[in-house]
C-alpha cells in the first residue's frame, strides 16, 4: 500500500523505536504533524522554542544513551535548532534532527521561511541529508538513526521539503542497513593492545585519564574492573563524570583547568598516561608545551582523527572504548606481568600527600550562602543519587566538584560548546526518560534566563524537575576572569535588572523559593525534594564574589594552579 | 611539504562543499582540487592538493575520512606516481613575437590551440612545476589569459585507488 511522506516518516520512526519526539510546527512540517496526531505510538514534546526542543532530546538521548529526535519547520525553526545541534556535535550525542524546507521547486528562491539547512548545519553535524524523493525517505531515515548512534556518534539532520511528505510511496523500512563509505571500527588492534599493556604495567607513576567516550561507549565497567585490577589513580574529564565512580578511593577528582590540585598534579608527574575516550581539550591540557612532560601515552578512542591530534601519543588505539577496555582485561589476566606494587604504594603516598591539600575546601561557616555549600548540601540530601543537569559558568563547575557522581549518564551537561541556556530544556529530556527519577537542573540566573521559557513546557509534560539557581547577581565566571585578568573592570557582567524568580516560577504555575539564609539551605531543599510532583524554583542569593579554584589560568601547565 | 591527495567518494549533491567546508573550517589551505566523476557514474574522484606539516597531513587525511561521504583516499605522495596538470595560456603575438612563442611552445611539448592576427592560445601538459616554468620563460607583457585545470594525480605501478 502506498502512504504519504508524512505517513512513511511517522511509521519509519515507529519500526525505529522512537517513543519521543522534541518539537515546534510550523508551515513545512504541518503535512507530518498531521500524521503524528493520527497516531499514539511516538509521543510529541512541544517545547516553547526550537532550541529547547534539541537541548531536551540531547538530554533524552545522554541519559539514556538511545538517539534523541526533533522536528521543526523550514527556515528560523531550523536555525534555532542549531545551538542545540552544535551543543551535541561538540560532546558527540546522538540525535537525529528532521527539519521541514520549502516544496523542491521553490528551493533557492528565497521562498517564505527558506534557510540552506544543508548549508548551515553542515559544520556541525556529523552528516546530514536532504531528502528530494519520497521512495528514498525511509532508507534515509534508516541511514540517519544508523550514523547517528555508531561510531564515535553526532547529530544527523534530515532536512524534508514539503513536497515530499505528501507524495506517495510504498512503505518498506530497512531492518539493516549498510554503507560502503561509511564502517566504524569495532575491536582495537591485538598487538596495540598487548603493547599498551606492557607499557601499562611498567609504569611507576601511572595515571588512568578517562572523558565521555567512556560513557558514550557504555564502558564504565570494564573501566572500573580495569583500573582496581591495576590499583591505579583514575580522573575523568568534565565529560567523563560518572565514568568512574566519584566516592572511589581510586578516583582523584576531575582534572584539568578547575580540576582538583591531587588530579592535576598527578597528570604533571606521572610516567604512563593511559588516555581513555578523551580527546586531550585545552580546558584539560592547559598549555600544550608543559602538559605531561615525563609520560608515555596510551590512547584509546573511536575516532582516528580525535588521536595524536593535540597531543602526540606513543601507543594509539582505535576502537570502541569497552572492547579494547576488555581485550585489555584479558590481556592482563592471561599475562605473567603485574604492576610494580612497591612502585605504585610511594605513588598513591605522594597522590595522598597531594590530596591533603584540600583543594576543594571553602568557607562552611560563612554567614553568607556559599555556592559549594548549596551544591554540597543538595548532594546529601538527594544521597547523590540524581541526574543533574547544569548550564555553563561557575555554577557548573561546582557542580561537578561537589556532586559526586558514581554512576555514568548522571551529570548532564554542556562540556564541549559552553552552551549557557542547556540546563533546563536537557533536564526535561532526561526527566521524560525517567519519569520517577530526581532530576535536578544547577544553573545561574545568567544562564536559566537563556531559556527560560521553557517553563512553559514543564507545566505541560508535569515535569517535577528541581532547579538550583545559585544567583550571584555576576555573570559569574566572566567576573571572575575580570577578577583575575582585567584588573577588576567588571565590563557588562553585572545584571542590575533580575526578575523576580519566585514570582516568575508561580506565573508559569510552579512552586518558587527565594531562600537567603544559610540556615535555609538544608530544609528548603529537603521541602522541595517532598514535593515530588511539582517543578519547584529554588533561588539562593550566593555570597556575590565566591571563585572557582582551583584553577589553571590561560597559557599555564597542570603544576600551575591557583588555589584557595 | 606538498602532498596531492586523491579522494573517491559518493558522487551526491553537495560532497564538494563538505571537503571545501572541512578546509576552511580547520583552517587547512587547498592549493588546487579537481573533481569529476569516475567510470562508476556513482563516484566521483577529487584531486586535492594541500601543504603542510607531517602531523597536519596526517589529520587531514583522518579528517577527510570521517566524512560520511569518503569511501577511500590515497595520498599520492607516499609512493612514486604521475602528476599532471592542463594549462591554456592565450598569448599576444603582435610585434614579431609569433615565432620565438611557437618556439617556447615547443619546447615545452606544448601546442597551438587557436590562431587569430594578434594572438596563440597554447594548450600545454604536465606536472605543475613545468607549467611554472613555462610561465616564467614568458615575457608577462604577451600573457593575455592562463586557465589552468588544477592538478590530477595517478599512483605508479600496480598501486590503485579503486574499490
Amino acid at each position: 500500500m502506498e502512504l504519504t511522506g508524512a505517513e512513511i516518516f511517522v511509521r519509519a520512526l515507529q519500526d525505529e523505536g522512537v517513543e519521543i519526539i522534541f518539537g515546534y510546527p510550523g508551515g513545512a512540517v504541518l503535512h507530518i504533524y498531521d500524521a503524528l496526531y493520527k497516531q499514539d505510538k511516538v509521543e510529541h514534546i512541544l517545547t516553547r522554542h526550537e532550541q529547547g526542543a534539541t537541548h531536551a532530546a540531547d538530554g533524552y538521548a545522554r541519559s539514556t544513551g538511545k538517539p534523541g529526535v526533533v522536528i521543526v519547520t523550514s527556515g528560523p525553526g531550523a536555525t534555532n535548532a542549531v545551538t542545540g545541534i552544535a551543543t551535541a556535535y561538540m560532546d558527540s550525542i546522538p540525535m537525529v534532527v528532521f527539519t521541514g524546507q520549502v516544496p523542491t521547486h521553490l528551493i533557492g528562491n528565497d521562498a517564505f521561511q527558506e534557510a540552506d539547512n544543508i548549508g548551515i548545519t553542515r559544520p556541525c553535524v556529523k552528516h546530514n541529508f536532504l531528502v528530494q524523493d519520497v521512495n528514498e525517505l525511509a532508507q534515509t531515515i534508516k541511514k540517519a538513526f544508523y550514523v547517528a548512534s555508531t561510531g564515535r556518534p553526532g547529530p544527523v539532520v534530515v532536512d524534508i521539503p514539503k513536497d515530499v511528505t505528501a507524495q506517495k510511496a510504498e512503505y518498506h523500512y530497512p531492518e539493516k542497513i549498510s554503507m560502503r563509505s561509511y564502517n566504524p571500527v569495532q575491536v582495537g588492534h591485538a598487538g596495540q593492545i598487548k603493547r599498551a599493556v606492557k607499557l601499562m604495567l611498567g609504569a611507576r607513576r601511572p595515571m588512568i585519564y578517562t572523558g565521555g567516550g567512556v560513557i558514550l561507549g557504555n564502558a564504565a565497567e570494564s573501566l572500573t574492573e580495569l583500573a582496581r585490577a591495576l590499583d591505579y589513580p583514575v580522573t575523568n574529564t568534565l565529560m567523563g563524570l560518572g565514568g568512574y565512580p566519584a566516592t572511589d578511593p581510586q578516583f582523584v577528582g576531575m582534572l584539568g583547568m578547575h580540576g582538583t590540585y591531587e588530579a592535576n598534579m598527578a597528570m604533571h608527574h606521572c610516567d604512563v598516561l593511559i588516555a581513555i575516550g578523551a580527546r586531550f581539550d585545552d580546558r584539560v591540557t592547559g598549555n600544550i608545551e608543559k602538559f605531561c612532560p615525563t609520560a608515555k601515552i596510551v590512547h584509546v578512542d573511536i575516532d582516528p582523527s580525535s588521536i595524536s591530534k593535540n597531543v602526540k601519543v606513543d601507543v594509539p588505539i582505535v576502537g570502541c572504548v569497552d572492547k579494547v577496555l576488555k581485550a585489555m582485561l584479558k590481556v592482563l589476566k592471561e599475562g605473567k606481568g603485574q604492576p610494580d606494587a612497591a612502585a605504585i604504594k610511594e605513588w598513591w603516598q605522594q597522590i595522598d600527600e597531594w590530596r591533603s591539600k584540600d583543594c576543594l575546601k571553602y568557607d562552611r561557616d560563612s554567614e553568607q550562602i556559599k555556592p559549594q555549600f548549596v551544591v554540597d548540601t543538595f548532594y546529601k540530601v538527594s544521597n547523590g543519587d540524581a541526574y543533574v543537569t547544569s548550564d555553563v559558568g561557575q555554577h557548573q563547575m561546582w557542580a561537578a566538584q561537589y556532586y559526586l557522581f558514581d554512576k555514568p549518564r548522571r551529570w548532564i551537561n554542556s562540556g564541549g560548546l559552553g552552551t549557557m541556556g542547556f540546563g533546563l530544556p536537557a533536564a526535561m529530556g532526561v526527566q521524560l526518560a525517567h519519569r520517577d527519577a530526581m532530576v535536578a537542573c544547577v544553573t545561574g540566573e545568567g544562564s536559566i534566563q537563556m531559556c527560560i521559557q521553557e517553563l512553559s513546557t514543564c507545566l505541560q509534560y508535569h515535569l517535577p524537575i528541581k532547579i538550583i539557581n545559585l544567583n550571584n547577581r555576576y555573570l559569574g565566571m566572566v567576573r571572575q576572569w575580570q577578577e583575575f585578568f582585567y584588573q577588576g573592570r567588571y565590563a557588562m557582567s553585572y545584571m542590575e535588572s533580575l526578575p523576580d524568580f519566585v514570582k516568575l516560577a508561580e506565573s508559569y504555575g510552579h512552586v518558587g523559593m527565594l531562600i537567603d539564609k544559610r540556615e535555609d539551605v538544608q530544609p528548603a531543599l529537603e521541602e522541595a525534594m517532598q514535593l515530588k510532583d511539582r517543578l519547584v524554583f529554588m533561588d539562593f542569593i550566593t555570597d556575590q564574589t565566591e571563585n572557582v579554584y582551583p584553577m589553571i589560568p590561560a597559557g599555564g601547565g597542570q603544576n600551575e594552579m591557583i588555589l584557595v | 611539504m606538498r602532498h596531492i591527495i586523491s579522494i573517491l567518494m559518493e558522487n551526491e549533491a553537495g560532497a564538494l562543499s563538505r571537503v571545501a567546508g572541512l578546509f576552511s573550517a580547520r583552517g587547512y589551505n587547498i592549493e588546487s582540487l579537481t573533481v569529476a566523476p569516475t567510470e562508476d557514474p556513482s563516484l566521483s574522484r577529487m584531486t586535492l592538493v594541500t601543504r603542510g606539516t607531517d602531523e597536519i597531513i596526517e589529520q587531514i587525511t583522518k579528517q577527510l575520512n570521517k566524512l560520511i561521504d569518503v569511501v577511500k583516499l590515497m595520498d599520492m605522495t607516499e609512493g612514486p606516481h604521475i602528476e599532471r596538470e592542463m594549462m591554456l595560456v592565450k598569448v599576444n603575438t603582435e610585434g614579431n613575437r609569433r615565432e620565438e612563442l611557437k618556439r617556447d611552445a615547443d619546447i615545452f611539448r606544448g601546442r597551438i590551440i587557436d590562431v587569430t592576427d594578434e594572438t596563440y592560445t597554447i594548450e600545454l601538459t604536465g606536472a605543475g612545476t613545468k607549467l611554472d616554468a613555462f610561465l616564467e620563460t614568458l615575457d608577462p607583457e604577451v600573457i593575455v589569459e592562463v586557465v589552468r585545470s588544477g592538478v590530477s594525480g595517478i599512483a605508479r605501478g600496480d598501486r590503485a585507488l579503486r574499490i
